[in-house]
């Protein structure tokens, strides 16, 4: 029993549900439940990302694009059309779903650098067309995007959305721990450290590859729908190069391989910029600063380094025991 | 050939210079430590703002000139020793992400330092277009070209000839084989940072007085040169200025007869297209994975 407790699948999973559940004890004013729900938003991409980079070791420098065609498929499709959200979120889903599936076929084929360079001009080539194509997109302007309701009860105000977006970070987390629990799991960690020694062993790389890059891309589309709702409004920033990497930042800073690392870089990245605000004209020098200072410092990521030491006390201190023994 | 076709032709092959020159800086970056320098587009802003700035302050263009390459070449040593140096080691996206953030820090930087404005730099030797084949030229165009041409014959003579080219042409081939005949990898790669620093601010420069200048420019100039040294196959020189100038050319032609609106979009189109067929770029190292 204790011991299930402590394995990430449970243990985890419940820790991050109590935290949810008790964090509203400290969100004193709507702001700070605003800062949460983008924290949850943010994190549900990340543990999708976080499969894509950590697990399976492709890297993505282009998934603002699919969270942008999330956010502006939803947009467009309530909005303009008048389709009930959650029929325009799902649709938008299944065709950010397909269109992974038919851009990662060729591009998962490709390794490091050229990866790399293939998902950046993704993500460039759709914020481009959302940019250009303004008479369904409003252009650099954005689009103004409708509440999210379901039947006749519409979803508004922080509070709700916190709780909204709180239940489906944990389905997110959830799902994502059971994934690497799983046979796929074991194969995207194989194919990690080498993808011609997994081939070996009879595990169909690109099939394996193409998966996760599909589930993170869903992640990242329904996060997108559900932000473009949440603030009712989307504009191209949503999309840009600049959201990939930090997106990217997200997840290197909590941790690669690490699924609460994912939340936990989620956490610090949105609430950074929020603090940073008191720096004015410094703000984006500072960004950069602690972005390359959290890189060169913990390479490793927060969590997986703070792991690292803890055991690596605990270790010392049972020797102690040992030795004064 | 129509006087149109030349026209595009000839501004393709300016702005594919300027892209040859920025992939340049990547390559050479790419050969010593198998970095991707993020931060290679701010080198062109600083080169670019520099001078403005110096020319500003009264110098003549060839003090200014020098002292913009100096400064970009400065800060591209200091990237190399404070960030890079120091992570040693780590993953090609944490790397990745440090250079990043150093361009972000940099492009603030610039902010802070300069404006947000557009600033104009006077062309080197007037601006009285030149008339070729029915097409025109500007002047600053030809200097583009030809100092470009320039920088790629010295570059070859540099890494041909001279001990230390040669030093850094090893290390890119094998890191430890060049380690162990006696190269100093580490100067090796503190000095690409500066040599690559360089190059993008003479991009920079060059560019400056026919686009203007400001404290943003790095970051498509950046993704494009990126764009141009992986077309062409990461670390090979030949590659990164054919990248570039095919890049140059592609992106002015469709603009041209396709659409403008998607100019920006077109480099990254082809890319795509070229690495469906051929993964490792057109004059890349094909190489299989050991186990």
């Amino acid at each position: 029993m204790l011991s299930r407790l402590a394995s990430p699948r449970t243990g985890g999973l419940l820790a991050l549900a109590i935290v949810i559940a008790l964090l509203p004890l400290a969100l004193a004013n709507k702001y700070f439940y605003d800062i949460a729900v983008l924290v949850g938003l943010n994190a549900i991409v990340c543990v999708g990302l976080n499969l894509l980079i950590g697990y399976a070791g492709q890297i993505s420098l282009g998934h603002a694009g699919f969270f942008g065609l999330g956010a502006y498929g939803s947009a467009i499709l309530a909005s303009r059309y008048g389709w009930p959200p959650l029929a325009a979120m799902l649709t938008t889903t299944l065709a950010v779903a397909a269109l992974a599936y038919l851009v990662g076929r060729p591009i998962l084929r490709l390794k490091g650098h050229y990866l790399a360079m293939a998902t950046l001009g993704m993500g460039i080539i759709v914020y481009m067309v959302i940019t250009t194509e303004d008479r369904f997109t409003g252009g650099p302007d954005g689009i103004a995007v409708v509440p999210f309701s379901i039947g006749g009860f519409v979803l508004q105000g922080e509070r709700i959305w916190y709780w909204v977006v709180g239940v489906l970070l944990l389905a997110a987390v959830w799902l994502a721990l059971n994934l690497i629990e799983s046979p796929t799991g074991r194969a995207l960690r194989a194919l990690h450290s080498s993808e011609v020694g997994a081939e070996v062993v009879g595990i169909n790389a690109a099939e394996h590859k193409l998966l996760v890059f599909v589930i993170s891309a869903v992640f990242a589309s329904v996060a997108g729908s559900l932000a473009a709702h949440y603030s009712g409004f989307v504009t191209p920033g949503k999309v840009a190069f600049l959201h990939s990497i930090e997106l990217v930042t997200m997840v290197v800073f909590g941790g690669m391989a690490s699924i609460f690392g994912a939340v936990v870089g989620a956490a610090a990245l949105t609430t950074l910029p929020q603090l940073l605000t008191v720096f004015e004209d410094y703000e984006m020098m500072v960004f950069g600063a602690v972005m390359m200072g959290t890189m060169i410092f913990l390479p490793r990521g927060v969590v997986p380094s703070m792991a690292r030491l803890f055991q690596t006390r605990r270790n010392a201190s049972s020797d102690d025991r040992a030795g004064s023994a | 050939m129509s006087a149109q076709f030349m026209q595009y032709l000839l501004t393709g092959l300016t702005v594919g210079a300027i892209y040859a020159l920025v992939a340049l800086g990547f390559s050479i970056i790419f050969n010593a430590s198998h970095v991707i320098n993020f931060a290679q587009g701010e080198f062109v802003m600083i080169g670019g703002m520099a001078s403005v700035s110096f020319t500003a302050a009264g110098l003549p263009y060839l003090l200014a000139i020098p002292l913009a390459i100096a400064a970009a070449a400065l800060v591209g040593l200091a990237l190399e020793k404070f960030a890079v140096e120091p992570a040693r080691g780590a993953s090609v996206v944490t790397l990745i992400i440090i250079t990043i953030g150093a361009s972000i820090f940099l492009r603030g930087l610039a902010m802070v330092i300069w404006d947000k404005r557009l600033h104009p730099l006077k062309p080197f030797t007037g601006d009285t277009p030149i008339a070729i084949a029915g097409a025109t030229i500007l002047p600053q165009s030809l200097w583009v070209l030809g100092v470009t041409l320039a920088i790629v014959l010295a570059l070859s003579w540099f890494f041909g000839r001279t001990l230390l080219g040669k030093a850094m042409l090893a290390t890119s081939h094998n890191r430890l084989a060049a380690q162990l005949v006696g190269i100093n990898v580490r100067r090796v790669l503190f000095l690409s940072f500066g040599l690559s620093a360089a190059l993008g601010a003479v991009a920079g420069i060059l560019i400056a007085p026919i686009t203007t200048t400001s404290y943003d420019v790095g970051v498509m100039l950046g993704l494009k040169g990126f764009a141009a040294a992986i077309l062409g196959g990461l670390g090979s020189g030949v590659g990164a200025v054919v990248g570039g100038l095919v890049l140059g050319i592609a992106e002015t032609m469709s603009a041209g007869y396709l659409s403008s609106a998607y100019k920006d979009a077109i480099a990254f189109v082809i890319i795509l297209a070229v690495l469906f067929f051929m993964p490792s770029g057109l004059f890349g190292k094909r190489d299989g994975e050991r186990v």
